[in-house]
């Protein structure tokens, strides 16, 4: 991954669907960022972000705390302009097609582009079953085999054995880590072409926290990954390519350095990387 | 109980070889001394008031001498546990007492009103009383003969009437107020603050100006609900919002990243997930209004006949009988009155049980609890199961548990 100066990693676009988002079927997605800004209120908090998400890959968004990682990834389904008072430039496509296109709709940009919290929110008032089901029947797609989704879903997310004895029981009665794995089943069951994940695994127990990661690597032969974290160890672990994010004092987060995993954490160019991922500072 | 242990482990040395008795303590237990320091203070304070009110001075009253009671029985157990105990232990038991005591404050009054109905309704009540009417009964008639059928109907139609206007009207107004807000959103809450204040006999004038006096409608029972639906409105929508701000933000995120459009959020996701707090402001409502009786005098009037068409004609009403009833110079139609109060009661409980019952919905069912917990048994070889709960409190609680009780070992 490069950052994209307009000539580069432009090949992959070429595929882009004529007919909008509405056309993309559950093939794995390329998310293009391209000049991206963001603000909240007055105040510019992301500068002029671009950035290839790979096919198929899993990029993750590293950076201290407050540098834009988060706006960043609720940019990409839409879910930034959710929040009163926020306001973005620049654009974002998916498989070549801008998904803040005036003639696209949102929900078409969160139906193809899923998303996991940082705390496992299933719907507490619905079993497992209507959990993982939650995104087909939020769109009003039918379909006669639930039950080949619900169990290809879990089984992607790594839950099945765990509870198909049970998927009638209420979805908040698992714990923390077979919550987070259910949100994440809830999530590919609309077969999105990207999944974005927003610190996945803060709020989990280590031995959830290697579920997951084995889960995401899994699941990167279908869906295009991104995920922030704040644990590098976990981006060394889980990605192929990594994005350092930074902002200075009173200053828009912008991207600093971006390339594959191994040149990110083994041969950084740029001084700050060096320090950020050996630990000097954030 | 007693702990058994041996203490050559680890032990002290020197120390006597062999089983050691240790006996567990609970720091703040409540023991049976403790009790008899409450009788005796309780006692003291009683005689301390008595001397100071009937034999040191001319003070008199009910209401004081349970004030000056009160107080010097917390006086007095703060000296003694101070001199018994800590000065931790005398804070501690002085606010537990002043706590418990306006626990008391606030129960026994409502106790003494459930007991004064219940004794003076009591001897009318019977089988009979469900079913008859007043239809023929006269000053002559034989007591018993007098039913409040017709106002055990009248009631439950304009309730039911009532709860069908207000509530879905009370909740939409809160959805909007707390899910889509906009410009009025501010407006909309103060007049819907303005309007729980509204006296209940001028949600009846109003009715029966706009209802009555203007559209020439008469007196019905259905002219009752609107009233009552008027007074059952902010009610249900201040507590419908409340319900509904506690629904976590993070539910709505999750909703519309799965690209739900806005209505499916809330009909699908916030709703189901405040199903309890919803069923209680809406029985809250019909609490306010199943016992109101001044609106009711100027729009259904009463009724001593059973008139079960709540769109026309003057109807009973259980509130209202119970107020002519009380009115009546002869002692029979005072105690039927009072009947009618109980009945009154005995509604509004039988109600709130069949709600709770219907909130609880499958999930706090003794079957489900058992088939579940069989499950949760099999699946994981019985190590810890959450026993308890199933029965009092909902499952699906909000926010999920995120502790570490990891259960899911690869």
């Amino acid at each position: 991954m490069t950052l994209t100066n307009d000539s580069a990693k432009s090949s992959r676009s070429s595929f882009a669907a004529a007919g909008g988002l509405d056309s993309i079927h559950g093939e794995a997605g390329e998310i293009v960022a391209k000049g991206v800004h963001a603000w909240f209120g007055k105040r510019l908090v992301l500068e002029n972000v671009n950035l290839v998400m790979e096919h198929q890959k899993v990029t993750a968004l590293i950076g201290p705390s407050g540098c834009g990682k988060s706006t960043f990834l609720r940019i990409m389904n839409r879910m930034h302009e959710t929040i009163p008072g926020a306001q973005l430039a620049g654009e974002v496509r998916l498989n070549g097609i801008n998904i803040y296109d005036p003639s696209e709709r949102a929900a078409s940009a969160r139906r193809h582009i899923g998303m996991v919290f940082q705390r496992p929110n299933p719907f507490p008032a619905m079993s497992i079953q209507e959990n993982v089901l939650a995104g087909l029947r939020f769109n009003k797609i039918k379909t006669s085999k639930t039950s080949d989704i619900v169990e290809e879903s879990l089984t992607k997310a790594g839950l099945w054995n765990e509870v198909k004895n049970r998927l009638s029981e209420p979805g908040g009665g698992l714990s923390g880590g077979q919550q987070q794995r259910l949100c994440i089943a809830r999530g590919l069951a609309v077969k999105p072409s990207v999944l974005l994940m927003d610190e996945p695994c803060s709020a989990l127990d280590p031995t959830s926290t290697r579920r997951i990661e084995q889960t995401i690597k899994e699941i990167s032969h279908e869906v295009t990954v991104v995920i922030v974290t704040h644990n590098m160890q976990q981006a060394i672990r889980v990605s192929d390519y990594c994005a350092f994010f930074l902002a200075a004092e009173n200053e828009p987060g912008r991207i600093v350095e971006a390339g594959s995993t191994t040149q990110i954490f083994e041969a950084p160019v740029d001084p700050r990387t060096d320090d950020y991922v050996n630990g000097r500072f954030g | 109980m007693t702990l058994e242990m041996t203490s050559g482990v680890g032990g002290v040395a020197g120390e006597s070889v062999g089983p050691v008795k240790i006996k567990p303590i609970r720091p703040r237990e409540f023991k049976r001394s403790d009790i008899i320091v409450l009788g005796v203070t309780g006692l003291a304070a009683y005689c301390i008031t008595w001397i100071l009110f009937d034999q040191l001075t001319l003070l008199s009253g009910q209401l004081g001498f349970v004030l000056f009671c009160v107080g010097f029985f917390l006086g007095l157990y703060w000296v003694v546990n101070r001199q018994l105990f800590t000065r931790q232990v005398a804070v501690d038991r002085f606010v537990a007492a002043l706590m418990t005591l306006g626990a008391l404050a606030m129960f026994i009054p409502l106790l003494l009103l459930v007991v004064f109905v219940v004794a003076r309704g009591w001897n009318l009540l019977s089988a009979h009383v469900f079913v008859a009417t007043q239809k023929g009964v006269s000053e002559l008639s034989p007591a018993g003969k007098a039913g409040v059928a017709h106002a055990i109907v009248g009631t439950l139609e304009q309730v039911g009437l009532a709860a069908l206007i207000g509530v879905p009207a009370a909740v939409l107004t809160a959805i909007f107020i707390n899910e889509i807000g906009g410009r009025f959103t501010r407006t909309i809450r103060v007049v819907v603050t303005a309007m729980s204040g509204t006296p209940a006999i001028v949600a009846g004038i109003f009715i029966y100006a706009i209802w009555i006096a203007t559209f020439h409608q008469g007196y019905s029972g259905f002219a009752g609900a609107l009233a009552l639906a008027v007074l059952l409105l902010p009610t249900v929508t201040r507590g419908t919002e409340e319900v509904l701000k506690v629904v976590h933000q993070d539910l709505r995120e999750a909703s519309i990243a799965l690209a739900a459009p806005e209505w499916r959020t809330v009909w699908s996701v916030v709703l189901p997930t405040a199903r309890s707090g919803l069923v209680t402001s809406v029985l809250l409502g019909v609490a306010v209004s199943i016992g109101e009786t001044a609106p009711l005098l100027m729009t259904v009037f009463g009724n001593k006949l059973m008139n079960s068409n709540p769109f026309n004609g003057p109807q009973a009403a259980l509130p209202l009988m119970a107020y002519q009833q009380i009115k009546l110079p002869l002692q029979a139609d005072i105690d039927l009155g009072y009947t009618a109060a109980l009945v009154l009661f005995l509604l509004v409980f039988t109600l709130f049980i069949v709600a709770r019952l219907l909130a609880g919905g499958r999930r706090r069912t003794p079957g489900f609890a058992a088939l579940r917990s069989r499950i949760v048994n099999s699946s994981l070889g019985a190590t810890e199961i959450e026993q308890d709960g199933f029965a009092d409190t909902p499952i699906a609680s909000y926010p999920p548990s995120t502790s570490t009780d990891e259960r899911d070992q690869r």
